[in-house]
């Protein structure tokens, strides 16, 4: 079921076995049927952990999502409320309780925090009076969750919301919980990195935490050698930028959540004979994508221009495999042929399903059409996007209002773009001069409404946006220190991770790939440019466990993304992890996968309008 | 060896010995006379009531607490009510139990700790007996009162009272009682002449032991044995009654011809035996009766007043002089020393003795064990009678023979042989007469050596329990750290020490120790009145989930706020803030989180989300300098008004759009004047106007007025964006009208927008630029744009070489 997450350096599975054995004690704690009440945010998250088969071992009979109101009946003996502390939620779980119906046979309630029991929401149902009334009270530690073989996420969509606009550092509390869970099944991590402010903030708890568990915990020999902490607000450039690998690409247009894309049906259509494709499917095709399917794990990673390629390769492998049969004479080879049948079928669906992906993007982003058709405004659009972009990265006039985005916003384009432009500008010309800053705020606020006031406030605070207060531009700076622009981007055959930007070199795995050689101190300037203090901090171990490295063994280094990562710093890292000479493997966590649409629409304060 | 046996006497199958554990340390004037006695069972402390019955002022009866080697633990004279019964917690604490059903506590040391009744019921009709219990749910307490009704508290420390229901017909005292553990309730059985019942929370039933001999009139004592498992019942005729306590089965039925009651019956069986016992006691009489196909049962003579104290696998016999063990020999023990065995431990340590002597007789014995290949068995026999013997030569002597058959096997377990070396050595050590803990191995391991420590700091023994700890190498959260924690608890109770000195006390000797809760220690400071003393040991105290709540507490919120903003547990932040809300007035709260803006930010985000638009919208008024959003709100207030006086005029529905969309609406629908005077008072940009206005017009499909405007001035955004709004209406008749006009570098697009791939390769050849040659070849079909395809590439290849 999980196979997928104990292939890598670390095996990741012996987290989520936990996660799950901790979920199976909660439950059979509950004697008896039980039913599970939902806060539908969770249910993502916990889909990762334990499908519904586990669920129902454990005698969970029905599953509802938690509303106002009554509960639905079912004839069981538990009702479990799986909830994250969150105090209006209290609220309809008081009202739930209080409106059962007391004739029926008594239902025992039970709550579970999700990631966190808590006080103040205890306090709450104390207030509604309805604290009494259950058996349990527990909480589930759902920190990090295992999403792959070399990711962990703790699926907390407005930690950076909530660390740079709000000052509510509770998902730093989480984190610093999720980092210690970590070192009590995998071992001390000795070495500690970290650049930002809530990366200090994160290793301070971490310390202190260790202190708080002094005398209990366990001796296990520790298998990463390194943590490194990075602040989002280190690198805000990255996730402006439109992500150019396979499944950065899949993300930015269709948007993976849990692990799940949603497709347009229309190219999945099966192709029966005789239908003609009368009745196409409707529903949108749900597709689940992580490193099990192996020409997934083969082709995510890869700048898009070169999936085409890959995948004509695969197919030919695939149908020169079916061939074979013709070759199969003897009664033993047929029967080695059809016991490779059912994976070479599912090799072929998959490869069905990406060549359909692979279709579907490219209408979108190439910008050679092979039809007469008029123009798709979409490729067009895709491509000078790209293209304003790229000039905004390498540092062309970004200190003039740029005539494309006044183009964009004369014609209403999504905001969201415009947003992501404006900011991208802002972010490459260290901030904006007051007038060109000042007219673009005039200009989306006359298109797109004044409520949106409240959200360039808020892209000001976190500093994606912002007045020039110096002169001095030190982005050119660290452009050329750290090498962030490549003109010549290898997309077919990569040798440096500019690739999966096709040119731009992601900062964050820049300064990832100089801690690893030759180390911090080589760039010491530029890191005092960037927001933030960096830092360095040892763990010691026991005697006994330190680690004796083998002869052209690798180091194991865990990258903690707060405020979120993108896929394609993923693939950078990936990338850095298979390279021959980098001598270290990289496992990756975050508090949320992001890309530049979720992201600061996570900072919008009215995102449901006009997106 | 012979000697061993010297203290054994046979009964059925079994032997007994009684081997003597003190020379009692006490001085008792009178014995035991006259004195209300309660002994703890493992080897517990002993208490005394002399005379409990005096009431003068001038001679009260003195309480005294021994250990069980009789060393004076506390003494002091007694000056609460008449007390009933004595009783020892599993805690070891002492319940003192008075007539009126007030129950005191007192520690070991004699410091009373607090008191609780037993209820009015109790109150009114004063206790008649009362008997302490102990079960899994710890200690509680049976009452029966003047009225003959029992009142029942499983577990004195979480008190809940139950009333037993009344027993139908009792007139008068029952003749004898017991309590009972079954099926997870306590339950009474009370015995009234022949009849005996069974009461329980709801009903009371009676019962017949089966096979009860028929000349009885009266069930006159009975005792309930240590596991609950066994009852035994003492009748007028002088029959023993043995049986299960669920009065089903019956073991056994031994006569003792002694007809008057025992002073003191309790059962003496030891786990896994197949024999029931039982030990009576009178005046000077002792009697042990087992087996009922023997129907044996034989006698010591006592020389003082003593008192019986069950155990697990035994009784002690307290007397004024000396401490007893009464128990069945066990097993292992009668196998090795019974005169002329010949099981393999016997002969072990028969080899080893000759081994010891140089004697080849060793070797002997030894084949004769190995032959049976019995040796393992033997060493195994070894290692077990000793940890039951209580001579350390004894247990040297075994553990040597053990240790010398070792040697001849290859795969005997390590552990077994080590385990009982370590647990002897503990045993050893606390049962030396300082300490008196006179344990057997078989109830220290029952009692596990986690409450062994316990024991141990409860009689303050702390060096004794870190240095078994540390012997026993116990995980330092759960031995040192835990009996440190007990020790600075004690500390912080010395009055005569100063705040700082203790801090200072505590701190060095717990620094090294992992695991503290600081808390805790603090907290017992707290309880003492020393307030500032519990704020200097919560700085030691790593876990900001323990500290805060002590803090608020003692109401030191200041602290416990910047304590909860430090450990980054928000949860704990919220808490106090709401803590701080509740005591404080607004003013004081306010001024306090002002001083902590993590605090505040998290005040305004949870209880003020809903105000958070307006409340963004004035802070940017009050940030001076921000006159960008002074302007742009001043801006939507004029826009509002704009919008409400077109809606009233022309009845449009504006209202809420933004200016884009207000002008948009306004173009699309003819109105074009108000749109220009917008245009002008909002300064909005040349270019996003005419923009809005070529699309309105094109969506209008207004052909002429869009030629029109593009000849009134010179476009501001070109003239490509014509050619596309046009297209993209499907009317490429008009779009081709402004080719002409679309710049040089604009122009392929321009023809590619309208399908016009001719006029896009000649635009594309012109500029002589080969991504635009590109372009274009891309959009070919290589079938029908033959000629055109060969042109552009032909085209391409020039350019290239330049």
């Amino acid at each position: 079921m999980a196979a997928h997450l104990c292939y890598g350096r670390v095996n990741l599975n012996i987290l989520r076995e936990a996660a799950r054995k901790d979920l199976r004690e909660f439950l059979d704690k509950c004697a008896g049927s039980k039913a599970i009440v939902w806060d539908e945010y969770l249910t993502g998250p916990f889909g990762l952990i334990a499908q519904y088969s586990l669920l129902k071992e454990h005698e969970v009979e029905k599953m509802f999502t938690l509303k106002a109101g009554r509960l639905p009946p079912a004839d069981v003996k538990n009702i479990i409320f799986f909830v994250r502390p969150r105090l209006e939620l209290m609220d309809i779980i008081a009202e739930n309780v209080m409106s059962e119906d007391k004739m029926q046979s008594p239902r025992e309630f039970n709550i579970l925090f999700v990631p966190r029991r808590s006080m103040l929401c205890e306090q709450r149902l104390k207030e509604q009076g309805v604290l009494g009334s259950f058996t349990n009270i527990d909480e589930y530690i759902l920190d990090l969750i295992p999403y792959d073989g070399d990711l962990l996420s703790m699926e907390c969509e407005s930690a950076f919301r909530e660390c740079y606009l709000e000052n509510d550092q509770t998902s730093l509390y989480h984190t610093a919980k999720g980092l210690m869970t970590i070192q009590a099944l995998y071992g001390t991590i000795p070495q500690i990195f970290g650049k930002g402010e809530c990366a200090r903030h994160v290793a301070n708890m971490m310390l202190r935490m260790k202190r708080e568990f002094a005398g209990s915990q366990t001796q296990i020999l520790p298998v990463f050698d390194t943590l490194l902490l990075l602040d989002r607000n280190v690198d805000l450039l990255t996730p402006l930028a439109t992500q150019l690998t396979y499944e950065g690409l899949i993300d930015e247009i269709y948007g993976i959540t849990n692990g799940y894309v949603k497709l347009p049906p229309e190219k999945f259509a099966q192709k029966k004979q005789g239908e003609g494709g009368k009745d196409l499917p409707t529903e949108p095709k749900k597709l689940q994508l992580n490193s099990a399917e192996e020409l997934y794990a083969e082709i995510r990673d890869k700048n898009f221009n070169a999936v085409g390629a890959a995948l004509s390769k695969k197919a030919k492998i695939i149908s020169a495999a079916f061939e074979e049969r013709h070759n199969a004479k003897t009664v033993g080879e047929i029967k080695q042929f059809v016991s490779q049948l059912p994976h070479m079928q599912a090799a072929r669906s998959s490869l069905a399903n990406h060549t359909s992906i692979a279709e579907l993007i490219k209408d979108i982003t190439s910008n050679v059409l092979p039809t007469r058709l008029l123009p798709p405004l979409a490729s067009e659009t895709f491509f000078d996007n790209l293209t304003v972009e790229q000039e905004f990265m390498t540092g062309v006039d970004t200190d003039k209002v740029n005539t494309y985005i006044e183009d964009c916003i004369a014609q209403k384009d999504p905001l969201i773009k415009i947003l992501r432009l404006v900011c991208m500008q802002s972010v490459c010309n260290n901030g904006l001069k007051q007038k060109v800053l000042d007219y673009y705020k005039r200009e989306i606020l006359q298109t797109y409404g004044y409520e949106y006031i409240l959200t360039l406030n808020n892209l000001e605070k976190t500093g994606l946006l912002k007045p020039q207060t110096t002169t001095r531009n030190n982005y050119p700076t660290i452009r050329k220190t750290l090498k962030l622009w490549m003109e010549d981007a290898n997309e077919q055959n990569p040798n440096d991770i500019s690739y999966v930007y096709s040119g731009y070199a992601p900062l964050s795995v820049r300064l990832t790939q100089v801690l690893a050689r030759p180390g911090w101190r080589s760039i010491e300037e530029v890191l005092k440019m960037l927001p933030g203090p960096h830092f360095e901090e040892r763990q010691p171990l026991p005697t006994g466990l330190h680690k004796k490295r083998q002869q052209g063994e690798n180091r194991t280094t865990l990258v903690f993304f707060l405020g979120g990562v993108t896929y394609a710093e993923i693939a950078a890292l990936r990338f850095l992890s298979q390279m021959e000479e980098g001598g270290t493997e990289y496992i990756i966590a975050t508090t949320k996968l992001i890309n530049g649409t979720s992201w600061i629409k996570s900072l919008m304060d009215k995102p449901e309008v006009n997106i | 060896m012979a000697f061993v046996t010297a203290t054994w006497n046979p009964l059925g199958e079994a032997f007994y010995r009684k081997t003597e554990v003190y020379e009692m340390g006490w001085r008792l004037s009178s014995g035991l006379r006259d004195c209300l006695v309660a002994a703890a069972p493992y080897g517990g402390p002993i208490a005394l009531l002399k005379e409990p019955q005096r009431r003068s002022p001038s001679a009260r009866p003195q309480l005294e607490i021994y250990s069980s080697s009789g060393c004076s633990m506390a003494s002091f004279v007694w000056k609460s009510g008449v007390v009933k019964h004595l009783g020892w917690t599993v805690s070891d604490d002492l319940l003192c139990i008075q007539e009126d059903g007030t129950v005191l506590i007192y520690d070991l040391f004699g410091n009373f700790k607090r008191h609780f009744s037993m209820g009015n019921e109790v109150v009114q009709n004063q206790v008649l007996e009362a008997k302490v219990f102990h079960s899994p749910y710890g200690t509680g307490i049976a009452i029966i009162t003047g009225a003959f009704r029992f009142t029942l508290a499983t577990n004195i420390d979480d008190l809940k009272l139950r009333r037993l229901p009344e027993v139908p017909g009792l007139q008068g005292p029952p003749t004898c009682w017991a309590v009972l553990t079954q099926d997870r309730q306590s339950k009474v059985l009370l015995a009234s002449g022949l009849d005996l019942f069974i009461l329980d929370n709801t009903a009371c039933s009676a019962v017949t032991p089966p096979g009860l001999s028929p000349q009885v009139c009266s069930i006159v004592q009975m005792c309930v044995s240590f596991s609950y498992k066994y009852l035994a019942l003492f009748t007028d005729s002088g029959h023993v009654w043995m049986g299960s306590a669920n009065l089903k089965e019956k073991l056994s039925e031994v006569e003792t011809k002694v007809k008057t009651p025992p002073k003191q019956m309790v059962w003496c069986r030891r786990p896994k035996s197949h024999q029931p016992s039982v030990v009576m006691m009178w005046e000077r009489h002792l009697l042990v009766a087992g087996d009922l196909t023997f129907n044996l049962c034989y006698g010591y003579h006592l020389d003082e007043e003593s008192v019986l104290v069950p155990e697990l696998d035994g009784v002690r016999i307290i007397s004024s002089t000396h401490h007893e063990l009464l128990q069945e020999v066990p097993a292992a023990c009668e196998e090795i020393f019974k005169i002329a065995s010949m099981a393999p431990g016997a002969l072990l340590l028969e080899a080893h003795k000759e081994y010891e002597k140089e004697s080849q007789k060793a070797d002997e014995y030894l084949r004769e064990i190995k032959e049976q290949s019995l040796l393992g068995e033997a060493v195994r026999q070894c290692v077990e009678a000793a940890g039951h013997e209580h001579d350390i030569e004894t247990q040297k002597i075994l553990l040597r023979a053990a240790s010398f058959g070792k040697c001849f096997l290859s795969n005997f377990p390590a552990e077994y042989f080590v385990i009982m070396c370590r647990d002897l050595r503990v045993l050893n050590a606390v049962r030396s007469y300082t300490v008196g803990i006179p344990l057997t191995h078989t109830q220290y391991k029952q009692m596990t050596c986690q409450v062994l420590i316990d024991r141990l700091v409860y009689r303050k023994l702390y060096p004794l329990a870190i240095e078994i700890c540390r012997y026993l190498k116990t995980p330092e959260y759960q031995g040192v750290s835990r009996v440190l924690k007990h020790w600075a608890c004690c500390k912080v109770q010395q009055k005569e020490e100063s705040d700082e000195a203790i801090a200072r006390a505590v701190s060095v000797k717990l620094a090294e120790a992992a695991g503290i809760s600081y808390s805790e220690i603090a907290s017992k400071a707290y309880e003492c009145g020393r307030t500032e003393l519990a704020i200097k040991l919560l700085e030691f105290e790593p876990r900001s989930g323990e500290q805060v709540p002590l803090l608020l507490k003692m109401k030191r919120s200041q602290l416990a706020l910047s304590k909860a903003i430090e450990s980054g547990d928000t949860d704990l932040v919220y808490t106090v803030v709401t803590y701080l809300k509740n005591e404080m007035n607004r003013g004081d709260f306010f001024m306090t989180l002002r001083n902590q803006p993590v605090a505040l930010s998290l005040y305004r985000q949870r209880l003020e989300a809903r105000l958070s638009l307006l409340q963004s919208a004035v802070d940017e008024y009050n940030k001076a300098k921000n006159e960008f959003a002074a302007k742009a709100t001043d801006e939507e207030m004029r826009l509002l008004r704009f919008q409400r006086r077109l809606e009233e005029e022309k009845g449009e529905q504006l209202l809420g759009l933004s200016l884009q969309d207000t002008l948009r609406v306004l173009l699309s629908v003819g109105l074009n004047k108000p749109a220009e005077q917008l245009y002008k008072d909002f300064r909005v940009p040349d270019k996003r106007y005419w923009w809005l206005k070529i699309t309105a017009l094109a969506d209008k499909e207004d052909w002429d007025e869009l030629e029109k405007f593009a000849k009134s001035k010179k476009s501001p955004i070109g003239y490509l964006p014509f050619v596309e709004v046009c297209v993209k209406k499907h009317n490429k008749s008009e779009a081709k009208k402004y080719i002409s006009r679309v710049t040089p570098e604009q122009k392929v697009k321009a023809h590619l927008a309208v399908g016009d791939l001719e006029g896009a390769a000649e635009a594309a050849i012109e500029r002589r630029s080969e991504a635009e040659i590109s372009m274009v070849l891309s959009r070919c079909l290589s079938t029908t744009d033959r000629g055109l395809v060969d042109r552009l590439n032909r085209a391409r290849s020039t350019t290239a070489k330049k």
